[in-house]
Formats: C-alpha cells, sequence, structure tokens
C-alpha cells in the first residue's frame, strides 16, 4: 500500500490500535527542558511513579538561561532551573545544565549530537520541536501533561495527522534564503493554514536546502498551525549525520541508511491537500503585523486594513498596526529598528551565524541599534569563535553571547524595552513576546544583518554602497 | 481528574480571532513550578485594559468562554489551560481551535467545543446585550444553550468518553502495558540513545 512520508513513520511507531481509539504511538525520542517539564514530574512523583526510559530522555537549560556570563539572578528563573536539576537527578535523566559543553537550545542539541535521525518520533513540550522533521522524523510539540504521559510510558495515544504537500520548485535567488521560504508559506496558508496536518516540504528548491536550512524551514511549520513538517531523508541528511556521536555506528549505520532510503512518500500517495510555490520569484520576507502569518515581501508597504477580507481580520489587521505602531502604505524599507537579534532556534546555528558575519563583516552596526548576535548551543559558538565569527560581530559592535532562546521570548534577561522595535530570526511575532510592550519583524539572518547596518528593515541588495553586494542583486 | 457531564455558568463573549497561548498566559508567568495559581496570569496584558471583558463585573465570574476562531494558538504551554481553569473556566466554545491547546485541554478537564461561526456569533449577541447570563453546556447531547439559542457542537467521540468518565490518560496507557513491552523488543538496534557518548 503507497503512503506518505508522515503515514510510513506513524505506522512503523504504532504500539496498540482500537476501533474509536486514538493509536497508541511509541516515543523514540523524548526532550525536555526547564519550563514544560516541572509539573510532569511532579505528576509522576504524586503518582508514585517513574521515567520509563531515561536513555530515550535528554533535558537541556535553554529558556530561561542568561546570555551574560554568571548565574541566574532572576528567582524565579532560577527555581525552574534548579527544579529541573532535582528532578533529572530523581528520575536519571541526562541532563545539559547551563555552562556546559553541550548545553543549548534544545532543538539545536539533538540536530547536532545526531540524535534526530530520519524516521522517528520525537517529542518535546515545545511547539518548535517540528524542526527535527527536517530529518525525517515525525516530531512534534506537547503540553505537560503529554510530557508526563511519555515520561511515564514512553507512549502517546493520538489520532492520525492529515498530510499536506508543500511544493516549493525551483532555484532561490541570492540573498534568499528557507526562512524566506517559511514566512512565504505561512502568508500563504495562514497561521490556521495547516491545523491538523503534518506539513512536507518537497520540490527542487527543498532538496537543494542544506540541513540546517531545512531545519529553519521545519521549525516554523507550527506558525502555520500544523502538528509538524518533514522532509524526505537523502545524502544530504545521510552525510549530515555520520559520524555525530549520537549516530549509529558501523554495521549499525549500514542497516540505518538501507532502512531510512525507503523513507519518502510513494509517487502514488494522496495528500489531503497541496499547496504549490515558486521558489524562483521569492524575495526577501519581514513580517509587518503580530501574527507569523503577516508577512510580506520586503519591497512592499504596509498594508491598508481596509483592503483584507472580512470584519474579523480588518480589525486583527488594525490592531497589529496599532500594537505596531505603524501606517498603512508606509514601505516597509522605511521602518526603523532598535534591536536586531539574530538566534533562536529558528536561526541559531552555524550556518545562520555565517550568513550573518558575511555581511557585517568589516561594518559598523548603525547607530541607535543595537545588535545580540546568540548562538543556538554552547558547541555552535565553540564553532563559531573558532571561525572567528564573534569578532566579526564584536568589531561591527554587535554583542555576542553565549548559547540559549535569548530574545525569542521574554523569559530571560534578554528582551525589548515597551516599544522597542526588533528585526528578529526567532519565530514569533506575537504581542510582548520579546517583552512587554515589544514590537517584532521576523526575517531571516541575512535580512537582519543588513538591517543592523542600515538601521531599516533591509537586505544585503540595499547594502551596495556599504559593501560589494552585487551577488544580492537578485534579492532586491 | 473531575467527570464532565453538563455546564451552567456565565458565559463570557470574547470578541477576538486568534488569541494564541501568549496572549491567553504570557511568558514570564510560565517560570512557576506548580500546577495551580495561574489564574492571575489569564489574559494579564489584556486585564490592565479596563474596557477588557473580564474587567466588567457582569462577566468576571464567567466559566464559560465565547471565542473567536482560531483560539489556543502558538506556543504550546499547557499553562494556558491552568490559568483558564484556575480562573474559574470549565468550557471554550470557538469555531476552530489550535490543535495543541485542544489536545492538552482535553487531557486537563477543560471542554472545548466547537461550534459553527455563525452560532459563536449569535451567542456573542446574546451574551452582550444580556450581560452576565448563563449559558448551559451538555455533554451527552453536544449542544450548547444560550437563552433562546441552541446550537450543536463537535467534540470527538474519544475525548467526549473520557470526559464524560473523567479518566486519566497514563492509567488508560498503563492497561496495554505489555504491549509496549513487546513493541520495544521489535525497534532496530541502530536507533539511538541518549546515555551514550
Amino acid at each position: 500500500m503507497s503512503g506518505t512520508l508522515a503515514e510510513k513513520v506513524w505506522d512503523a511507531h504504532v504500539v496498540r490500535r482500537a476501533e474509536g481509539e486514538p493509536d497508541l504511538l511509541y516515543i523514540d525520542l523524548h526532550l525536555i527542558h526547564e519550563v514544560t517539564s516541572p509539573q510532569a514530574f511532579d505528576g509522576l512523583r504524586l503518582a508514585g511513579r517513574t521515567v520509563r526510559r531515561p536513555d530515550l530522555t535528554l533535558a537541556t537549560e535553554d529558556h530561561n538561561v542568561p546570555t551574560t556570563p554568571g548565574p541566574i539572578t532572576d528567582l524565579v528563573s532560577k527555581t525552574q532551573v534548579d527544579t529541573l536539576r532535582r528532578n533529572c537527578e530523581e528520575f536519571g535523566v541526562r541532563l545539559f545544565p547551563m555552562g556546559h559543553a553541550e548545553q543549548g537550545i534544545v532543538h539545536v542539541v539533538g540536530p547536532q549530537r545526531g540524535l534526530s535521525q530520519p524516521g522517528m518520533t520525537i517529542v518535546c513540550g515545545d511547539s518548535h520541536t517540528s524542526t527535527h522533521g527536517a530529518f525525517g522524523a515525525l516530531a512534534f510539540g506537547i503540553g505537560t501533561s503529554e510530557v508526563e504521559h511519555v515520561l511515564a510510558t514512553q507512549t502517546l495515544p493520538l489520532k492520525p495527522f492529515k498530510t499536506m504537500a508543500i511544493n516549493v520548485e525551483g532555484e532561490l535567488q541570492p540573498g534568499v534564503t528557507a526562512k524566506d521560504i517559511t514566512l512565504a508559506v505561512i502568508a500563504k496558508i495562514g497561521t490556521g493554514g495547516g491545523q491538523g496536518y503534518v506539513l512536507e516540504y518537497r520540490g527542487s528548491a527543498i532538496r537543494a536546502l542544506s540541513m540546517e536550512a531545512r531545519m529553519t524551514v521545519c521549525n516554523m511549520s507550527i506558525e502555520a498551525g500544523a502538528r509538524a513538517g518533514m522532509i524526505a531523508p537523502d545524502q544530504t541528511t545521510f552525510d549530515y549525520l555520520k559520524g555525530r556521536e549520537n549516530a549509529p555506528q558501523g554495521a549499525d549505520w549500514d542497516e540505518a541508511v538501507a532502512a531510512w532510503q525507503h523513507l519518502c512518500s510513494d509517487d502514488d500517495a494522496v495528500f489531503d491537500a497541496e499547496v504549490d510555490l515558486n521558489a524562483t520569484t521569492l524575495t526577501p520576507f519581514v513580517t509587518w503585523g503580530t501574527n507569523p502569518g503577516q508577512g510580506l515581501p520586503l519591497g512592499e508597504s504596509v498594508p491598508d486594513p481596509e483592503t483584507m477580507g472580512d470584519d474579523n481580520e480588518k480589525a486583527a489587521a488594525q490592531h497589529a498596526l496599532d500594537y505596531m505602531g505603524l501606517t498603512a502604505g508606509t514601505p516597509l524599507r522605511e521602518i526603523r529598528v532598535d534591536t536586531v537579534f539574530v538566534g533562536s532556534c529558528t536561526n541559531g546555528r552555524i550556518e545562520d551565524l555565517r550568513a550573518a558575519a558575511d555581511i557585517v563583516k568589516g561594518h559598523k552596526v548603525a547607530d541607535g541599534v543595537r545588535m545580540l548576535v546568540v548562538p543556538g548551543s554552547a558547541r555552535v559558538r565553540l564553532q563559531a569563535e573558532e571561525e572567528g565569527l564573534d569578532k566579526v560581530f564584536t568589531a561591527a559592535g554587535a554583542e555576542w553571547r553565549l548559547a540559549g532562546c535569548s530574545m525569542c521570548l521574554g523569559m530571560n534577561p534578554d528582551q525589548l524595552a515597551p516599544g522597542e522595535r526588533s528585526a528578529s530570526t526567532s519565530n514569533r511575532n506575537f504581542e510582548g513576546r520579546q517583552g512587554k510592550g515589544g514590537r517584532t519583524h521576523l526575517v531571516s539572518p541575512l535580512v537582519a544583518a543588513a538591517t543592523a547596518l542600515r538601521g531599516t528593515l533591509s537586505s544585503p541588495a540595499d547594502l551596495v554602497d556599504l559593501v560589494d553586494a552585487g551577488a544580492f542583486e537578485g534579492s532586491k | 481528574m473531575d467527570a464532565f457531564t453538563t455546564h451552567t455558568g456565565i458565559g463570557v463573549p470574547l470578541r477576538r480571532s486568534n488569541v494564541d497561548t501568549d496572549q491567553i498566559i504570557p511568558a514570564v508567568y510560565l517560570k512557576r513550578v506548580t500546577r495551580t495559581g495561574f489564574e492571575d496570569g489569564l489574559f494579564a496584558a489584556w486585564r490592565k485594559d479596563e474596557t477588557f471583558i473580564l474587567n466588567n463585573p457582569s462577566y468576571a465570574a464567567g466559566s464559560v468562554l465565547v471565542a473567536g476562531s482560531d483560539f489556543g494558538t502558538g506556543s504550546s504551554r499547557e499553562h494556558a489551560v491552568w490559568a483558564l481553569m484556575n480562573y474559574g473556566f470549565r468550557v471554550v466554545l470557538s469555531s476552530r481551535f489550535a490543535d495543541i491547546f485542544r489536545g492538552n485541554s482535553g487531557k486537563q478537564g477543560l471542554l472545548t467545543a466547537q461550534l459553527a461561526q455563525d452560532d459563536i456569533e449569535l451567542i456573542w449577541k446574546y451574551l452582550e446585550n444580556e450581560p452576565g447570563s448563563a449559558v448551559t453546556v451538555d455533554l451527552v447531547s453536544r449542544t450548547v444553550t444560550a437563552g433562546d439559542i441552541v446550537a450543536p457542537f463537535e467534540v470527538d467521540d474519544y475525548t467526549r468518553w473520557r470526559l464524560l468518565e473523567g479518566l486519566d490518560d497514563i492509567s488508560l496507557t498503563l492497561r496495554h502495558e505489555q504491549d509496549v513491552t513487546e513493541f520495544e523488543s521489535r525497534r532496530p538496534a541502530y536507533k539511538p540513545s541518549t546515555t551514550v557518548a
């Protein structure tokens, strides 16, 4: 019987199937962090239960950690982190704490160790777990009750997801990245468009992406409302995994690759929905509103709510403009920012830092702009420093930080002040997401870097007076 | 988990769509390590606005939230459900819910009843014209009653059964522990372990 990639991975993990009940699905890897786990461990303790498979569970500290040296000073943050440490100790779960060479954002740590592999089921109490789908894994965010359920049973009762093919054909122009693909997809299908679906990204533009770029695309699937995003594994995937410490070794590797090669949607597989996107005509994308679906090509202007669908949509758009302090008709390129943030589980990997560094190299961050560069993990930080990227950023006047979720969400000291505006490589532009009253424009690392230099939302192609940006002409 | 059959309480018309979980409870409240006491964080940003619906004394004791479409989008934080329940809500009505939020709700005993948008509009008007009116949500017959309005709602059979019986998930799964053990014996050897290297 033919099937989609998502269906194949699902079927291979069904422990129990009964009429009228959800499937009981086995979970290959459970990632945990300090925010969504305390109440789950508390639940285990109350019921006298243990962690069934500590060897399939891994914890990191990320959401609360400060990205400047020193201990956590916020008492509540400290309580969460201390609670995680106590729980991991008590229940025998491996933890990468602050200061550890392997610490970092949970969705950066799993892949870089080779833990996220094709055909696996991966869960975490964090919606951006969809990141790991880049490897052809079925990876999705869960709530704290489900975290407790997986800790206790290594399974989850779930109803099958629907499948949606996102076909991205063509070749990206210089200066256009995976982030622009994902922002364009979300703008096209809306923040609810993926509801109930696993998105499978396909097509020549996706095949041409590196693993890190694929992670960026899958990471933001949740912003379209989808449960997960997936990309069928191929040689790019195998090359990335080979030799990583948690990847199969020796004969196991050969057996694994042989199995992974079958992990793709069959030619005659039927998706519940299909969406097409032309990569060739894509240009850098930025958001103007307060949800990730409110985005437009950088060359356009702030939209007029009056031109939008129904009354609810008009009101929502007007509310967004009011919050963002924007006027309809203003060219997006004229929007001035106070802060540029490069980092997060969306764009905090080494390639993202390299891309941003390439742009700022030899230049200065514009007056009045603060640029924060936050590696996604301690390992990414170390690698960036070995390549001299830290020096490129600090020479340009940017701040080079320790690994963590940082300004992606207002849970640690890195926040926007009320009314401040950022160009951010993170994933959510919700009201208050980066700090109370903060205004967020989601962008790619290239746009973030160019914006830092000019002070207004910009693409590398706008830097022609600053740098030899001929290579980026196509992105204007 | 308490069993849910029928609930009658004050209806709160929340005329907003795309209410994400950052609005239901901002990230700053996520730092707690307990399961209770999140009611102060519910809609924290909006409650600072005195015209916000829950600041109207007629609705302040509400237990049935009547929301716009795409309720509960964004972050998977279950704290959103705790905040709603700690505040006193037992039911949320909407024409569409975000998946993770809906899953989280079912597990905690918060009923997410999906109604046609037209019915939501009718109930909004009724509750705005008659502030403080009660809404009855009957899970047995899957209907919502508000004044003269009687509207059907959707909830999947399994969640409905679980809510009606008040059954918790883990005990249900542990009844099939043998199946889990058998599955584990068939897993390929190349699957990774977090405890090596």
